[in-house]
């Protein structure tokens, strides 16, 4: 693309640094895009994207965490943006992810939100500019003028209700152009919730929009998207800078090695798992799980008895919501094996009688009482699906919760999964990140089950507890023989563990890959590139 | 000092402290002005025992999440009925209290059953949309009260002899039937082992595997799902349990008062009981059964002392009933606003 709009660029990002108390998340990440340029960046999740652009926002999670050091200039000035509001004043527009349209506007009224042209009447006369008359003959060639820009045969009285998603974003697009100021348009995931032809049609507009000198900074996931329409491509890793490039000399398996990385050291693994010998345990076929914000849309594999299956990919593309729909927690339709036997999904109590048990992602609110001891959490579940626990009264007609039972086998827990604590009577909520997981696992362990799915078991924890956590896994598999299915958004940690992992992209498994594969095939496996299992 | 008022304020909590600190007050006041102290806390008791029941209803609502019972007159209503067809029935004595409370049982647990469907249907504004509940449905038995086809000359009214009375004696039939069933120097003996009964099976319940059901799903819905509880079952269950103890209740306190009171009567009850398990130490996520002895003690000594130390005090107009008011009020007040507002989904 000519780059005839100037020489100074519009945004240019100094060694921007910035901490999450003392979690460094951007280490001097600098960059810059001029007039007309569009400039994709990629990553994994938590590799600094989204707190990038909140910096850029002005977004108030930033200041309100201590800021963040570095300079950043805007049309050669250096600026400080403290709110979104100064951001906008600027020229910088953003297109969410999430939809901000009021749905019972029509697209018009949308388009021109709160910058609707006015004319006086004689009640605004009296009583002040906030009365004047819409002026909605202009509200409505404004948005023409936008929707056409795009491409958009769309009538602009149409209320916003009932468009199909696609529409949707692009009315936040055609809002966001048709602000005449604006200089840099930041596209967070875009294409994200629309159909292939529909992401067309939007890298078209994109085309577009930048051709009129706008600078578009556009982040996405889907790396052969990144290198349809961007001009030059940033990809950061662990919230650095590893590479840029010019696109027409990159290739979508260099971007996937250069997001991935190999950053993992050796395998916890001792020994292997059963390898391709071992019978399948666990078949799922054509699972769907409706699970907001991480659907599974028709999605199989096996699992083998006595191995460690791991489950990875983004966040948001379905990954999680598998063992969620597994264990009933979520609506789900498919059909589930368990060693030979069909599983009615949909309701917990029969997932876990039939012998799985689950850690989940969300500890703080499915995984633990926070309020409660140590030994209710561990032995709630217990009591409830498997009767443990329990001694007759009134020969039989009442079944009383045995305590100190209870006290017991939590002593044990507390001992064989050395969680740290001041005795069993202690409340979860006081317990540490690491500590709090360890409970949950030992609660999934109470129920003796011979098939464990563990969710995000690292997520929130400080590093010497995350080692800890996954040598307890380990040591679960490989002395007790169990079969584990443990989801993760750390790649690495998958790695460090699994004997296969298994990529999920939306909401559909695009490969299954050993631990030792390619960094290239995992990042082109989260990118939704279908590849053959190696 | 000040270290000592801070350790009483985080162990028994702000209500408890000043409610007991007024009772000390008042009890020290009726001394200074003459009144019989052994005859105040002998009416402390009656009137404590009296109550007990109604706030041992509110205990199994909190524990299955619904929150405290501000509809308990659905069940209150619901004893009403049971002792009046007892006593249409012409039942006295031990043997009317025992039919009215049996009978009872299956009258409250439909109401409580149905209520708790509604409940599930309003998770997280159980105890507003309660409130109005109770209210409605005192109304409409306002109306019932009235059409009702009860015959007992003792019932209804003598001119016209259509409908309830206000007020039902209960002499001849089982007035103070528990209160004197183990005669003690005046105190209702019968009655606290009547609660104490109560009591014991509502804990057995609650430390069986039923009852740890019940809590898990008031504690943690999403936990209590991911155990295989069934949530929308519990909260009926414990809603049912606790319209079933509010039936009771009733009867128990009709039988120390004297009389069945109807129409608008059961209105403000279910504040009442409320207000007592709050200075209790209770909250809307948490109750015990030591919450509902300590509290309608406290709550129940407070309005039997302060009514006659503040009539000898200020004889015109009854401002025993306006601190009575205000009291149980402002309890309830200051334990909502300190309760939050719980996991909903």
């Amino acid at each position: 693309m000519v780059l005839s709009f100037g020489s100074v660029p519009v945004l240019e990002l100094l060694n921007i640094t910035k901490e999450f108390y003392g979690n460094r998340v951007l280490k001097g990440v600098s960059l810059s895009v001029m007039p007309g340029e569009v400039l994709g960046i990629v990553g994994e999740n938590g590799a600094g994207k989204s707190t990038l652009m909140n910096i850029v926002f002005g977004m108030p999670v930033i200041a309100s965490t201590g800021g963040y050091s570095g300079e950043i200039r805007f049309e050669g000035r250096t600026v400080r943006i403290s709110s979104p509001r100064e951001a906008a004043s600027l020229g910088i527009g953003m297109v969410h992810q999430e939809f901000m349209l009021l749905p019972g506007f029509s697209v018009a009224e949308n388009i021109k939100l709160n910058r609707e042209p006015t004319r006086p009447n004689f009640l605004s006369r009296l009583l002040g500019e906030r009365l004047e008359t819409l002026d909605l003959k202009r509200m409505g060639e404004d948005s023409r003028k936008a929707l056409d820009e795009l491409g958009m045969d769309l009538d602009e009285w149409l209320p916003v209700a009932g468009l199909p998603v696609g529409y949707m974003q692009f009315v936040e697009i055609a809002r966001e152009i048709d602000k005449t100021n604006v200089k840099l348009l930041v596209f967070d995931e875009p294409t994200a919730v629309l159909s292939e032809t529909e992401a067309e049609r939007l890298l078209e507009a994109i085309r577009v929009i930048s051709s009129k000198g706008v600078a578009v900074l556009f982040i996405t996931h889907r790396l052969h998207e990144t290198l349809a329409v961007s001009d030059r491509v940033v990809v950061l890793r662990d919230g650095e800078k590893v590479a840029e490039l010019r696109a027409s000399e990159a290739s979508v398996g260099q971007l996937a090695e250069m997001m991935v990385g190999r950053k993992l050291e050796r395998s916890l693994r001792r020994g292997r798992g059963p390898g391709s010998a071992g019978e399948p345990f666990l078949v799922v076929r054509d699972l769907h799980v409706d699970m907001p914000g991480e659907r599974v849309r028709g999605l199989s594999f096996q699992v083998r008895r006595g191995e460690i299956f791991g489950i990875g990919g983004l966040a948001g593309q379905g990954k999680i919501g598998i063992a969620n729909g597994l264990m009933g927690l979520y609506p789900a339709r498919g059909e589930v094996y368990k060693g030979g036997k069909r599983l009615e999904l949909g309701k917990p109590e029969l997932a876990i009688r039939s012998g799985m048990a689950f850690v989940s992602e969300d500890r703080r609110r499915v995984g633990l009482m926070l309020d409660e001891s140590i030994e209710f959490n561990i032995a709630a579940t217990a009591v409830q699906v498997k009767g443990k626990f329990l001694k007759d009264l009134f020969g039989g007609l009442l079944k009383m919760v045995d305590w100190s039972a209870i006290r017991e086998h939590a002593l044990r827990c507390i001992k064989d999964l050395d969680i740290r604590c001041t005795g069993p009577d202690q409340t979860v909520r006081k317990l540490s990140g690491g500590n709090q997981q360890k409970v949950c696992i030992a609660r999934a362990l109470t129920l003796e089950p011979d098939l464990l799915l563990v969710s995000e078991p690292t997520r929130g924890i400080d590093v010497g507890a995350k080692k800890l956590v996954l040598e307890t896994l380990v040591r679960l598999n490989e002395e007790m023989g169990m079969t584990i299915l443990m989801t993760s958004s750390e790649l690495a940690e998958l790695r460090l563990v699994c004997d296969r992992i298994g990529v999920v992209c939306e909401g559909k498994m695009t490969a299954i890959l050993p631990p030792d594969a390619d960094d290239r095939l995992f990042g082109l496996a989260m990118a939704g590139e279908k590849i053959q299992a190696a | 000092m000040l270290g000592l008022w801070n350790k009483l304020l985080n162990k028994y909590g702000y209500p408890k402290v000043s409610i007991s600190l007024m009772l000390v007050v008042m009890l020290s006041l009726a001394v200074w002005l003459g009144l019989d102290p052994v005859e105040l806390v002998r009416s402390s008791l009656v009137r404590s025992a009296m109550n007990s029941v109604l706030v041992l209803a509110m205990v199994p609502a909190v524990a299955c999440g619904v929150g405290l019972n501000f509809a308990l007159s659905i069940g209150i209503v619901g004893g009403l009925m049971a002792g009046l067809i007892s006593m249409e029935l012409g039942l006295r004595g031990v043997l009317g209290f025992a039919f009215s409370v049996v009978l009872s049982v299956p009258i409250s647990s439909l109401l409580g059953y149905l209520y708790g469907l509604l409940l599930n249907r309003v998770k997280g504004d159980e105890m507003t949309v309660g409130t109005y509940m109770g209210f409605s449905f005192v109304s409409l038995m306002c109306i019932g009260w009235l059409l009702l086809p009860f015959r007992r000359p003792e019932m209804i009214w003598a001119i016209g002899g259509k409908g309830l009375r206000t007020t039902i004696t209960l002499s001849g039939y089982y007035d103070k039937v528990l209160d004197r069933l183990i005669p003690l120097g005046g105190l209702p003996v019968g009655t606290i082992l009547f609660f104490g009964l109560l009591a014991l099976l509502l804990k057995l319940f609650m430390e069986s595997k039923w009852g740890m059901a019940l809590k898990i799903a008031g504690l943690s819905p999403s936990f209590a799902a991911a155990s295989g509880v069934d949530v929308d079952r519990q909260r009926i269950l414990g809603t049912m349990i606790s319209m079933v103890l509010g039936g009771i209740g009733i009867l128990v306190y009709a039988q120390s008062y004297g009389f069945f009171q109807l129409y608008v009567a059961p209105l403000m009850m279910p504040f009442a009981a409320a207000s007592a398990i709050l200075i209790g130490g209770a909250s809307a996520r948490h109750a015990s059964i030591s919450h509902v002895i300590s509290g309608v003690l406290l709550f129940q000594s407070l309005l039997t002392v302060s009514l006659p130390v503040i009539n000898k005090m200020m004889p015109e107009g009854n401002l025993s009933e306006v601190i009575r008011i205000i009291v149980s009020n402002g309890v309830i007040l200051y334990a909502l606003s300190r309760s939050s507002g719980g996991d909903v989904r």
